[in-house]
């Protein structure tokens, strides 16, 4: 009876000492994306906004600036790379600074896993300027 | 998605605002002119933001084959360090070719010419009609596009153009220019650098000429340097016997 009651409280103080279980993202087994905001405030919807309607904001604005010719429109794919791309990259995709996630685009993209096509011809880079070819 | 595509309202439309926005003045009645002050110069001021490019305008080049230096390709360089054309691959018909020159030889006397040769800017573009998924389309002021969103990379309108203006982009690209898109998998031509023309520039190729040999402007607008241009020396229109009305015209050839 004694021992039993040694065993019982020895269990008590293990799960009394042991960690609380962890929640999914909280350095679990998901990472959550790491979003980094370098000029927080001057986008040009609030963030809920952004997030869920982005694609349909962008995939519009595209249609009336290649087809009617409509410029400095606010939803520009370029304005949104001058704002988000990483101060170290320059970019707003591949690896962040210091191993710590992916930029800006590509960090929430991967993590939802939804294909990222905009780059396969925009380029990811703020004031990029290319350099051509000598024919 | 693709825009309207009738003629004979086209036409109208352009003569109603050639007009009104070329002439600079209205008549309201005979004799008596209401004088246009301070018109906006189409071929040097920027559209405004927001504003949708005009069929009033019908931008065009006109190039002076006499004035086109042999040996001479800084039109090509300039075009693709504007448009960020690099990539150098192992077949070379596969490159990109967004403007060439051309040597016109007279066989009979030898006499040769060079000619810059790009997409034409055709008015009745037959890469528009033969495009299966309307990504050939033509903008209302005149330039002949691709839209890269919508194109499947089927080559159809590289084999209905008859200026082999056309290229497809073989290869994954990252050294584009952050206002001029390309990629893998897509056709693309000369877009008479539309983002430049937005911006109240004229195209690449033309700023660079050092014989001045091309000029740009609105087609439409008789006050023009290139409408008075074409009113005055005679022009050609490549292949002009396919009635495509050419955005682009030569003079000297």
């Amino acid at each position: 009876m004694k021992l039993l009651r040694i065993l019982a409280t020895a269990l008590t103080a293990l799960i009394a000492v042991s960690p609380a279980p962890t929640l999914a993202g909280e350095g679990g087994r998901t990472a959550k994306p790491l979003v980094e905001i370098a000029n927080p405030g001057k986008c040009v919807a609030p963030a809920e906004e952004m997030r869920r309607n982005h694609m349909e904001m962008l995939k519009h604005q595209r249609d009336r600036t290649l087809r009617q010719g409509i410029r400095g429109e606010p939803a520009s794919l370029n304005a949104c790379i001058e704002c988000h791309a990483s101060k170290a990259t320059g970019s707003v995709l591949g690896a962040a600074e210091g191993g710590k996630g992916r930029n800006f685009c590509e960090s929430c993209h991967s993590y939802v896993a939804v294909k990222l096509d905009c780059f396969e011809c925009h380029q990811p880079k703020a004031k990029f300027k290319a350099a051509g070819l000598k024919p | 998605m693709s825009t309207p595509d009738n003629n004979a309202r086209r036409k109208f439309i352009a003569a109603a605002g050639a007009g009104v926005a070329g002439l600079g003045f209205t008549a309201i009645a005979p004799g008596l002119h209401l004088m246009a002050v301070g018109e906006a110069n189409a071929a040097t001021e920027a559209r405004k933001a927001g504003t949708a490019a005009s069929p009033a305008v019908r931008w065009g080049l006109l190039i002076d084959a006499n004035k086109c230096a042999p040996g001479c390709t800084k039109c090509i360089d300039a075009c693709h360090t504007e448009n960020g054309v690099s990539e150098k691959l192992p077949d070379p018909r596969q490159n990109s070719q967004w403007i060439r020159k051309i040597e016109l030889v007279d066989r009979r006397n030898g006499r040769k010419t060079e000619l810059p040769m790009m997409c034409q800017h055709c008015a009745n573009p037959p890469c528009v009609d033969v495009c299966p998924t309307g990504a050939s389309m033509k903008r209302a002021d005149g330039i002949v596009l691709v839209d890269r969103h919508t194109c499947i990379g089927c080559r159809y309108c590289m084999m209905a153009c008859p200026y082999k203006a056309r290229s497809l982009v073989h290869v994954p690209l990252t050294e584009q220019n952050p206002e001029v898109p390309r990629g893998q998998g897509c056709v693309e031509s000369c877009t008479l650098c539309v983002h430049r023309v937005d911006k109240g520039q004229t195209p690449a190729c033309v700023e660079s000429c050092p014989e001045g040999a091309m000029v740009f402007g609105d087609l439409n607008d008789p006050s023009s340097a290139i409408a008075k241009r074409i009113a005055s020396v005679p022009t050609t229109q490549v292949r002009g016997d396919l009635r495509l009305d050419l955005g682009v015209r030569y003079q000297g050839i």
